[in-house]
């Protein structure tokens, strides 16, 4: 049994799993950060990024959940309160 | 398929075809690599008669409105046939929407039910913009946990009643659904579809792209879109033909649906169109060099064989590979909602893959034209489709001018917008705001936008004086939204972006502290809705004597701008 992360860790952890995934230098990226404005990315491209937050946090996260999201705080609690 | 011209309605045509494609394969529904469940057309009908029994018991009746927000699956299309079944009017909604704008479109389509998922329903019943729609009567959630607060609605998988409901007819000239096109921010243009609408555009659609039962549409576009509510439903139903929902769209996940479920067809958005592109492209440049140029060689001698049309089964033979990653059976991809750009298209098409590229407006009916593939042009949006005539209003020199639209398919009007109808319907004719010519043979070229709007290639219409709302009180002496091609017309419609105007205050700058503020009110938006550029003009805006900015004059003074110039960066 993992010990229960915090708030604070997994968005963190989003954060690096996100620069990581966009091949952007660690530290990079903020909570507040909106992804679509800062990565330039699309709503496909969320949901590849999505995808491989699910395989690292091994939890299965809706499309719903993400719905209107677009900032990596938001995404952090969306996933927080599925661990 | 149905000989459609003998029915009168949607839900008298569906229900022939329950009875007659009883025994096929009427639905699959997928979750990841799970396989939720498969329904036959009789399963189907089991399934959606005891709600529309139970809506019937609830005092639903002919022309009574329900609505439905939720994603694509088997539910959707269950809750739509017992909507129809029962004489209703279907008011189909984006669930993509913010829920204030769910409550919004619900309050002005007045529908009494609304039929949603839990997770939707959530957001709803909590929403500032909840009890705004008082119409809501009956709410219907699925899917909901066991102990989970309902907030007022009611289990979907209770809501049944076991007898046989009584089946309402309705005419052809009836509204059958209440479609909105756009405008949730400031004026609601929902579009009042007629049952002949979809009787006759499903007629066209599938005298080109037949279904037949065996044949499998992956649905993925949201069904409230006309296209995916034609293609995704309407048309497979009336042929008995197997329609496919994927309750996650992750690309990965997508992918692998097209082999595992042998898919025929599937609709998607430009930008999903080029994502896919992008990929493939990815994928043969990885391919060793003496592999890369045996597979150059198998495209070009697979463009040269299909010059003149699609040879399915020689360029399924000449790039195995290719076809069976897309499961062997694809016979073409629909693209739709906005323009695709022209190389996507023949990349596809010289793999084999025809893209079936068209235009459409909802206020059509759908599609207007389609490329029929006789041959195959990247450049145009194809020809009319059967029963409808399109002319060229007040064409320039260069042919150049509004494509306007008479057809059977053409909505009745607007909702409650008597006069924006009769600006947008005039003697029959549809004027769809949008520039273009045909060409030689036939084909409609497009160039433009007459209308003051953008259509992402995510397939979203955008009105700018939707999104004024949130410029509300912006420090500034004026402000107004534009499509910057409707400024500076780029004779294309891929791209586009919309700008907001400013007119300072006297000596006021544009600094950075201005600047923050139109971020922040920008990130209030969905991405697909913000400003990409600030234009500043320093004189008073054009206004109507009631004080309303006139956007043309307005528009016609920012032109004299150089646009590579004027637009600032937020």
């Amino acid at each position: 049994m993992f010990p229960m992360r915090t708030l604070e860790q997994t968005t963190q952890e989003v954060l690096d799993l996100a620069a990581k995934h966009f091949q952007l230098p660690a530290g990079s990226l903020a909570p507040g950060d909106d992804f679509f404005k800062k990565l330039g990315i699309d709503s496909l491209q969320t949901l590849e990024m999505l995808s491989r937050l699910e395989n690292h946090f091994g939890i299965e996260l809706p499309d719903y959940e993400v719905q209107g999201v677009s900032d990596f705080k938001t995404l952090a609690e969306r996933i927080q309160s599925r661990l | 398929m149905l000989d459609l011209s003998k029915y009168q309605s949607i839900g008298e045509a569906l229900r022939n075809a329950l009875d007659q494609f009883s025994n096929e394969l009427c639905l699959i529904e997928a979750d990841r690599e799970r396989e939720k469940e498969r329904l036959s057309y009789r399963e189907f009908k089991e399934r959606a008669h005891p709600l529309s029994k139970a809506l019937q018991d609830a005092g639903f009746c002919a022309g009574s409105r329900a609505s439905i927000i939720m994603t694509n699956q088997s539910k959707w299309l269950i809750s739509a046939y017992a909507i129809f079944f029962a004489g209703g009017v279907l008011v189909p909604l984006d669930y993509k929407l913010t829920p204030e704008e769910q409550w919004q479109l619900l309050k002005h389509s007045n529908a009494t039910v609304l039929v949603t998922e839990y997770p939707i329903w959530r957001q709803l019943s909590v929403s500032a913009g909840c009890g705004a729609a008082t119409n809501v009567q009956t709410v219907l959630v699925t899917e909901a946990p066991a102990n989970a607060d309902l907030a007022g609605a009611q289990r979907w998988e209770e809501f049944r009643d076991a007898e046989e409901p009584v089946f309402i007819p309705r005419k052809r000239s009836d509204i059958a659904c209440i479609v909105y096109s756009s405008g949730t921010g400031g004026r609601p243009k929902g579009c009042m579809m007629t049952h002949e609408n979809y009787l006759e555009q499903c007629v066209a659609l599938t005298a080109i792209y037949p279904f037949w039962p065996g044949v499998r549409y992956l649905s993925i576009l949201p069904t409230n879109h006309a296209i995916d509510f034609m293609v995704g439903f309407f048309g497979p139903f009336t042929c008995g033909a197997t329609v496919v929902h994927l309750r996650t769209l992750r690309p990965e996940y997508v992918l692998e649906a097209f082999p595992k479920y042998k898919i025929t067809y599937v609709s998607l958005v430009p930008l999903v169109l080029k994502n896919l592109q992008k990929g493939l492209q990815t994928r043969f440049d990885a391919l060793p060099s003496g592999k890369q140029r045996v597979f150059n060689a198998l495209v070009r001698i697979n463009k040269a064989l299909t010059k003149s049309g699609p040879r399915l089964g020689i360029s399924r033979r000449l790039l195995k590979q290719v076809h069976e990653a897309f499961g062997g059976e694809l016979r073409a991809i629909i693209v739709g909602g906005a323009f695709t750009e022209p190389q996507t298209l023949q990349f596809f098409y010289d793999l084999g893959i025809p893209v079936a590229n068209g235009y459409g407006l909802t206020e059509a009916g759908t599609a207007i034209t389609v490329n029929d593939l006789k041959p195959f042009r990247a450049d145009t949006v194809g020809k009319p489709l059967p029963g409808m005539e399109v002319r060229i209003v007040n064409p320039a020199a260069d042919g150049v001018g509004e494509v306007a639209v008479r057809s059977k398919t053409v909505m009745a009007g607007y909702l409650n917008e008597p006069e924006l109808s009769a600006e947008t319907i005039v003697d029959g004719w549809l004027l769809t705001g949008d520039l273009g010519r045909f060409d030689g043979s036939g084909h409609l070229q497009l160039t433009g936008r007459k209308k003051n709007m953008i259509v992402t290639e995510e397939g979203k219409n955008i009105y700018p004086e939707d999104i004024e709302t949130v410029f509300e009180n912006l420090p500034v002496k004026e402000f107004c939204v534009f499509a910057a091609n409707y400024i500076w017309p780029k004779g294309s419609m891929v791209g586009e972006k919309l700008v907001l105007g400013l007119h300072l205050e006297p000596g006021q700058p544009f600094n950075d502290q201005l600047r923050q503020d139109i971020n922040a009110r920008n990130n209030r938006l969905l991405n697909y809705k913000r400003v990409h550029g600030v234009v500043l003009l320093n004189e008073d805006f054009p206004r109507t004597a009631s004080l309303k900015i006139k956007r043309h004059d307005l528009a016609e003074r920012l032109a004299r701008l150089d646009s590579g110039a004027a637009i600032l960066p937020l």
